[in-house]
């Protein structure tokens, strides 16, 4: 049995959350794939998206990039972390088949 | 290591997805036995955990950066099929909310990052562990080698992928693959056995692995 206090979850997200105001100081050179991609000519094959909700980690109409990144961020801990616990739960509810 | 859309061609992409799909669904109907109550919070918040921490990209080398992965972490606090619907629900929410990572080629992504990173953590964390049974620093032997292993595998996969749909022959695209990822997977490493030291100090009973042995231990000394 795993019964967690409320208060230990509560300082998972708090951390979570912080490491989310640190994401403005993380370099923004491309990533290894995309090195790769870069390097051996095929990153030209890459789509546009069929839309775009909160691109490259900025959150459309604020100009100071460092918060917008901060709240893009915010707001994708906290939708996973809803998401996530929700499909637990629903999970763990189905009754065995 | 998100593939974005159009890298790969419809037959890969296809493949890929059933295969995701398969994973998937063997892990959720093991989540549905095996998921203890009240684990859904923590569910919850290693995946929020791992979402931010892939946002902390870190250059590695000369104009190339990487983040954590979260595979190994993942399968360590939430055991293999827990960390694979976590990770899986990371790449969807990226995929569909901040256009990180391709929308049809989100079966890919799962497939390399979510089952495949997770499986190869798994069992190499199982592997280690009973190499090194009882002694110590096993379990932070086990969180860095396994990290490492989950990474460089995910991007084999992904290597495959990208020579399967003709982006690029298997005889580049693999060895620069893995030369990178071999840099990023000791990152990955580090992040883990840091974060995994930082867990097991608040609350031991959180990481999977240890907790058994733990319980074994006290029996043996009462009976």
């Amino acid at each position: 049995m795993k019964q967690i206090p409320r208060r230990v979850w509560l300082i998972g997200l708090v951390v979570a959350l912080a490491v989310t105001i640190l994401s403005p100081l993380a370099s923004s050179h491309p990533d290894g794939l995309e090195r790769v991609a870069e390097d051996q000519g095929f990153i030209g094959r890459a789509l546009d998206p069929f839309y775009e909700i909160i691109p490259d980690y900025l959150l459309p109409g604020i100009s100071n990039e460092a918060i917008s990144t901060i709240l893009a961020g915010m707001i994708g801990v906290l939708l996973v972390a809803g998401v996530v616990y929700l499909l637990a739960r629903l999970t763990h509810a189905r009754p065995a088949a | 290591m998100h593939i974005p859309d159009g890298f790969l061609n419809t037959a890969t992409t296809g493949v890929a997805w059933v295969a995701s799909a398969g994973g998937l669904g063997y892990a959720t109907h093991r989540l549905r036995h095996e998921m203890e109550e009240g684990e859904a919070p923590l569910m919850g918040i290693t995946a929020a955990f791992i979402f931010a921490a892939q946002m902390m990209n870190v250059t590695v080398a000369g104009g190339t950066s990487g983040h954590l992965l979260g595979a190994a972490l993942a399968t360590l606090l939430l055991g293999p099929w827990g960390g694979m619907v976590a990770i899986a629900a990371v790449l969807a929410v990226q995929a569909l909310i901040f256009q990180d990572g391709g929308l049809i080629a989100l079966g890919p992504n799962i497939l390399n990052l979510a089952v495949v990173g997770v499986l190869v953590a798994w069992g190499v964390q199982r592997a280690v562990l009973r190499l090194m049974q009882g002694r110590a620093h096993a379990q932070s032997v086990a969180a860095f080698v396994s990290a490492w292993f989950s990474v460089m595998v995910a991007a084999l996969f992904a290597s495959i992928e990208l020579g399967l749909s003709g982006a690029s022959p298997w005889g580049l695209v693999i060895p620069a693959m893995e030369g990178v990822h071999a840099v990023i997977g000791v990152v990955e490493g580090l992040i883990t056995v840091a974060v995994l030291a930082f867990v097991r100090a608040a609350r031991p009973d959180l990481v999977h692995g240890i907790a058994a042995p733990l319980q074994i231990s006290v029996e043996q000394e009462r009976s």
